[in-house]
């Protein structure tokens, strides 16, 4: 059964606000989740204020910038700072997206910051991503084929490769599962818009023979059909892909057989 | 690697900015289930018809009291809503329709389509 409230360790209490920004010409606030994993205490949403004029024009810049000057405490993913890698992923403003890609001047103030909705956190805007990962491992990512190896690659004309495109881009940031109140609820079996939309990757690929056997494994009450074409995936995409649509492709290609 | 026992679950309905897709998707499921009700309603409808007129009259009665009117109203609408989202499932299902600016052009139509034809029913049905 979906439980909609937080338990009574999970709920977010009022934090402490770190600096005011009397000294700052352009001072903005951001509200950040905070968790500590060894203080026993509950979340909190600290505030913190950053001068927009000696900051980087994103959200990333901001949060670096707190973890410089004012916090070294506050901890969070990043790795490429331009939106290829996905580590950054986290819950801004009520809306899923890469930290490193999200314009500060774009926000309504305070800027809110959380965590990936729905996940186990490990500390402040880090959550868990195991069981996702675990969830894309046994999708068997990879190129599965029959034949022979073929002695030079294997082509494919422009318009099967086309056919990728909207698929290989995406990063497994997990914006788009962690927006999907189907996941939310559902996660132990459903497997969310990012792995079905990697799933759909293979399925669509050319060079894959096993297409049958995908189909196969995904064709289930709970690892595909909690699907409810919500489209909140598609709406939070950082990348602009179309996660609701890729699922409803599978869909269409297990009804006709 | 040790894992904290206490790990807090992330909010997620708390914080999770309301937005047409997930809105019209749990008003989809809301008038589904208002619609059990209303398919109840009928059928004791039809059984207080079998049963006589005393208790025709008896829940007639009842459907036309300010509450019952109010529930009618709410059915009426679930009933044009619920279709209405149908029909967008079913565009979906054959494949159309998934881009983000057409899911919410499609959005919008249906609500106001399911408003139009409440109101339309209403005023047919004097």
């Amino acid at each position: 059964m979906a439980e909609f409230s937080l338990k009574q360790g999970s709920k977010v209490q009022k934090g402490k606000r770190h600096n005011n920004g009397d000294s700052m010409s352009k001072p903005q606030t951001f509200e950040i989740y905070r968790w500590n994993p060894d203080d026993g205490a509950n979340p909190r949403l600290d505030q913190y204020a950053v001068d927009a004029a000696s900051c980087g024009p994103m959200v990333l810049d901001a949060l670096l910038k707190i973890k410089d000057e004012i916090d070294p405490t506050l901890t969070f993913r990043r790795s490429c700072r331009e939106g290829i890698c996905g580590s950054c992923a986290m819950n801004i403003n009520g809306v899923n997206t890469l930290a490193c890609i999200q314009s500060i001047a774009a926000l309504k103030a305070p800027v809110k910051i959380y965590p990936l909705p729905h996940m186990q956190v490990i500390k402040d805007l880090v959550p868990d991503l195991s069981h996702f990962f675990a969830q894309h491992a046994a999708l068997e990512p990879w190129l599965k084929t029959s034949g022979p190896t073929p002695e030079l690659e294997r082509s494919q004309t422009p318009a099967q490769r086309e056919a990728l495109d909207g698929l290989y881009e995406c990063i497994l940031c997990a914006c788009c599962s962690t927006s999907c109140p189907s996941y939310w609820w559902n996660s132990d079996q459903y497997l969310g818009p990012a792995n079905l939309l990697q799933a759909y990757r293979w399925i669509a690929d050319s060079r894959d023979d096993a297409t049958e056997s995908r189909l196969d494994q995904l064709d289930d009450t709970f690892a595909l059909y909690r699907c409810h074409t919500i489209m909140n995936c598609t709406s939070a995409c950082p990348k602009g892909l179309n996660p609701g649509r890729a699922i409803g492709q599978i869909k269409s290609m297990i009804a006709k057989g | 690697m040790k894992v904290a026992a206490n790990r807090p679950l992330s909010p997620h309905l708390q914080v999770y900015r309301p937005q047409l897709t997930s809105v019209l998707s749990i008003g989809h499921r809301a008038t589904g289930i208002i619609l059990c009700f209303g398919a109840l309603a009928l059928s004791v409808w039809l059984i207080s018809l079998a049963l006589g007129e005393p208790a025709f009259d008896a829940y007639t009665g009842l459907l036309n009291t300010s509450i019952g009117k109010v529930f009618m109203l709410g059915w009426l609408f679930s009933f044009f809503y619920h279709l209405c989202n149908g029909v967008r499932h079913l565009c979906w299902d054959a494949g159309y329709g998934y881009g983000i600016a057409q899911v919410y052009r499609s959005g919008w139509m249906m609500v106001l389509a399911a408003f139009g034809m409440t109101i339309i029913a209403l005023f047919s049905a004097g």
